[in-house]
């Protein structure tokens, strides 16, 4: 019975984590949200599609040694990837890491950083919604 | 007279402490979980008893080009780990530690594989074809030799 009880609270623990994971990502995507409708009134939602190219194609105007997202995370999202250093990364896709996208300051350190290191340039706020909309679906 | 005393035997003790710690390779885990998070993001965070505060200082100067990569941080979260890599750096002690053996003074190496005591503890041991293993892929990759690095612990070569 004890047993149970403990089981049970461990699932619920889980469960309650992950759906905090959850609500801040969506309470993030909002707030690019607000911020792609600031940058462009004409802009509507988020796209996987947009993402999913976004996150595929090689881009210029960074630096030589990563010109794409895949080249440290590998062109599958839901699998690990692999930094410079040898180091592992954790999956980009939600359903792999659920709390990927749950800290804003990691996403928007990451974005700072990574987007300087692939495009040359900070990601905009549609960019970023976008990305993000592309790995919930993974 | 008790107090020479024990100040005389607190140098004895000071000084087998000192030629124990000579003998292995054992440096202090990171203590700080800033560091330990933001520096081990990519790589290992390494110990910074493995590089005099100037090379800190440097590295620190120029995270926006780390290697690179841009590893920018902010200022509060730069300025704690400037601070903590600075207060255990290899010449942070009362006497240097040995990673200092071997630089010239002002020589600010930018990484820990070009610390001349890192270059003489590796020349001999580890045959070029290591270095070659796809597992290794770069010499920052301490642990794919020394399992127990990110602990301090070196000395299983």
């Amino acid at each position: 019975m004890r047993k149970m009880i403990f089981t049970l609270l461990g699932v619920g623990a889980l469960l309650g984590t992950s759906y905090a994971a959850q609500a801040n990502s969506v309470l993030i995507l909002e707030g690019y949200q607000a911020q792609a409708q600031m940058d462009d009134p004409a802009f509507r939602e988020f796209s996987a599609e947009r993402g999913q190219e976004f996150f595929s194609q090689n881009h210029t105007g960074g630096k030589p040694q990563t010109p794409s997202c895949t080249t440290c995370h590998t062109a599958d999202p839901s699998g690990a990837g692999q930094t410079r250093a040898g180091k592992t990364i954790a999956p980009l896709a939600i359903s792999k890491t659920p709390d990927r996208y749950s800290d804003f300051e990691k996403v928007e350190k990451w974005f700072r950083r990574n987007c300087t290191s692939v495009l040359g340039r900070t990601c905009s706020a549609r960019e970023k919604g976008d990305f993000i909309t592309f790995m919930k679906t993974r | 007279m008790l107090k020479v005393k024990a100040l005389l035997w607190g140098g004895v003790f000071m000084m087998s402490q000192f030629s124990v710690a000579m003998a292995d390779e054992r440096y202090r885990p990171i203590d700080n979980p800033v560091v330990e998070k933001e520096c081990g993001s990519c790589h290992m965070a390494f110990q910074p008893q493995m590089m005099p505060k100037r090379s800190w200082e440097k590295i620190m100067d120029g995270l926006d080009d780390h290697f690179g990569e841009d590893a920018s941080l902010s200022a509060d979260v730069s300025q704690e780990i400037r601070d903590y890599l600075v207060a255990n750096a290899a010449d942070a002690g009362w006497w240097s530690g040995k990673f200092m053996r071997g630089i010239k003074e002002g020589d600010a190496p930018m990484r820990i594989t070009e610390m001349p005591y890192w270059v003489r503890e590796h020349r001999k041991e580890v045959p070029a074809r290591a270095w070659d293993d796809p597992k290794v892929k770069t010499k920052a990759n301490c642990q794919a030799c020394h399992r127990d690095a990110k602990r301090g612990y070196y000395d299983d070569d």
